[in-house]
């Protein structure tokens, strides 16, 4: 049932009216979207600056992680348009199946270094405990993504490896349900469930860190010169002497 | 470097490093010794400066 | 009167790392990042892959083991009539077998999921795939009408001759009473040779099966598989799961999950996978909470490495 509502009366852009009014929050979609401009306004979504402590080649890693993901993501893809045997005939596919492996090496590498770093930096502290704990889950479900993707080999691993498989998850007693000889199965948990479930917490992950920004130097204090000569948000920057450019 | 691209590509035996229980096979050894070799630059390696504005 | 927050705790506190950054900025540019990393991991993953390409060994199908090592497959064809084999002795979800599942203590998450996929070996292994041929052996009829105990001690007897034979040859087997088995194992190596029985166990009856369960188990049964993977340092007591065939980059992630299987005690429990497995995730769950745990959360400031992620700070305070 739709009520009627008469139309705006003056040209002004909806977001003069809405942050001026609470009461004009009445939907779901219109509370919604007040919740997550509050959380994370574009310019926190999508910045042009980060904290001047962010400056090591440590921080390269999760980014490098997901771009990995990427190469993943698109030679999968091209694996998909052509089938799981494709790879066993075609040079090109071999070639293809090749990047999609060595992309997932990579992919872990940049992870589990960008794991390093952050567990030294006790990046947790300040409420960033959920961005851990995803950034953990996302370890656990991209090891199962990529479990599932060896038992899709068609060839002597996968029979080996759905042979092995079986007995851990048979004694946890899911071995009938989540079937690892079922190549049908296995298939679908491989193409389309788990690249769904990584990608969601890859991406919850990166909104966290995005509403919380980087997290401080251990020990940072209101007397730094970092924190006590800001005075613009925005294009400030210093040189390492201290002195402003 | 033909060596390593051999005993990559299967035309050489499967090298295994360690001892008794603890063996690892080469390319797995070779990738953590990369991601702690990484992680170390990473740590001492100077980060550039920032980009001066006009 | 608020209760103090260790600066090491993931709460959000009143410290600095609470709140939003009013210090110096630098520029950064997300969109330029990510492009680059994408450029230079392509670049990366594609220069690997044309040198290095990655490994395919080929399947080994019932034919293969039938053709390369028939000693081990009537072996492992006796033991599936006579109910012997792993498979048959496995417990849920393939069958019922008292005493055989993985516990810890009342612990049995087996025995929980129930026969789900009902497997009777001599039934469905050999029996009924024989049927299926044009001139079934007269033999299933003799088999089907024996007691249960005849069946048993014909398996018996015929494993134990089979053991003692020359390389395992049924040709070299000593004469005894082993009453339709020669036969049937016989015929269904025969059957395995020529490929049918590849096509029949996998098929199941129906046109389209892209399960393979029942291959998988019958081909594990036997030494054949087992022995082509401890070739390949597969095994599971050989960092098997971490290891990738040839020189090849395996899963070197699963590090500590393949660990304990390379010690003991966990090598040798009878109830070792799920033992390790229970360890496993704990762990995990463990990784997943450290923010919470006083002591192991204090490491970083202990041990301090972020003085060199950071140097640049504290130089300029």
């Amino acid at each position: 049932m739709t009520s009627i509502v008469s139309p705006p009366t003056n040209e002004a852009p909806d977001s003069d009216e809405e942050t001026a009014s609470e009461g004009e929050f009445y939907t779901w979609t219109g509370k919604a979207r007040r919740w997550m401009l509050k959380t994370l306004p574009p310019q926190k979504l999508l910045p042009q600056t980060q904290p001047s402590y962010v400056a090591s080649w440590i921080y390269v890693f999760g980014m490098g992680a997901i771009a990995s993901l990427a190469v993943i993501i698109v030679s999968g893809i091209i694996l998909s348009l052509n089938g799981p045997s494709w790879w066993h005939i075609s040079s090109l596919g071999h070639f293809v199946n090749s990047t999609h492996l060595w992309s997932v090496e990579f992919f872990f590498l940049f992870m589990v270094v960008h794991l390093w770093g952050k567990f030294w930096m006790a990046s947790w502290r300040g409420g960033r405990l959920l961005t851990w704990i995803t950034g953990v889950v996302s370890f656990a479900v991209s090891i199962a993504a990529a479990f599932t993707g060896y038992l899709l080999q068609t060839n002597f691993e996968s029979e080996w490896v759905s042979f092995e498989a079986k007995d851990a998850l048979n004694a946890a007693g899911i071995g009938a349900w989540f079937n690892v000889a079922n190549v049908g199965q296995m298939f679908m948990w491989h193409i389309t469930l788990l690249p769904i479930a990584v990608a969601a917490i890859v991406a919850l992950h990166v909104l966290l860190v995005r509403v919380h920004g980087v997290v401080s130097p251990i020990d940072a204090a209101k007397t730094d010169t970092q924190l006590r000569d800001a005075t613009f948000p925005d294009h400030h920057d210093t040189d390492l002497t201290g002195k402003t450019i | 470097m033909h060596a390593l691209l051999a005993s990559v590509t299967g035309d050489v035996p499967t090298i295994y490093l360690g001892w008794g229980a603890f063996t690892i096979q080469l390319g797995n050894f070779i990738v953590i010794a990369v991601m702690v070799v990484l992680f170390v630059l990473a740590l001492v390696l100077p980060f550039p400066a920032g980009r001066k504005r006009k | 009167m608020s209760k103090k927050i260790s600066p090491m705790s993931w709460r959000k506190g009143n410290g600095i790392a609470g709140r939003s950054w009013k210090g110096t900025n630098r520029e950064y540019d997300l969109f330029k990042e990510l492009t680059v990393g994408v450029v230079v991991v392509s670049l990366l993953v594609v220069a690997a892959s044309a040198i290095f390409s990655s490994p395919d060994d080929h399947s080994v199908t019932l034919k293969s083991w039938a053709t390369s090592q028939p000693g081990d497959f009537v072996v492992t064809a006796n033991a599936e009539l006579g109910g012997t084999s792993d498979t048959a002795g496995y417990g849920p979800p393939y069958n019922s077998t008292s005493g055989s599942t993985q516990t810890i203590g009342a612990l049995d998450l087996q025995s929980l999921a129930g026969v789900k996929i009902p497997i009777d070996t001599s039934k469905d292994f050999v029996i009924d795939p024989l049927k299926t041929l044009p001139n079934p052996p007269a033999a299933i009829a003799t088999w089907t009408a024996a007691s249960s105990d005849e069946q048993a001690a014909w398996t018996l007897a015929y494993g134990k001759a089979l053991d003692k034979a020359k390389n395992n040859n049924p040709s070299n087997v000593a004469t005894g009473n082993y009453g339709p088995v020669p036969a049937l194992t016989n015929s269904l190596l025969t059957m395995a040779k020529q490929g049918s029985l590849d096509s029949v166990l996998q098929s199941g009856g129906s046109f389209y099966n892209f399960n393979y369960t029942r291959s998988v188990l019958f081909l594990g049964d036997g030494a054949y598989l087992n022995n082509l993977a401890s070739t390949l340092h597969l095994g599971g007591d050989q960092w098997g799961m971490m290891n990738e065939t040839g020189n090849y980059p395996g899963q070197s992630w699963l590090w500590l999950f393949s660990a304990f299987y390379q010690v003991e005690p966990f090598k040798s429990l009878p109830n070792a996978d799920l033992v390790v497995l229970m360890i496993v995730v704990a762990l995990t769950v463990l990784l997943m909470l450290v923010p919470l745990i006083p002591g192991l959360r204090s490491l970083p400031k202990i041990i301090p490495i972020h003085r060199l992620i950071w140097r640049n700070y504290y130089k300029r305070r």
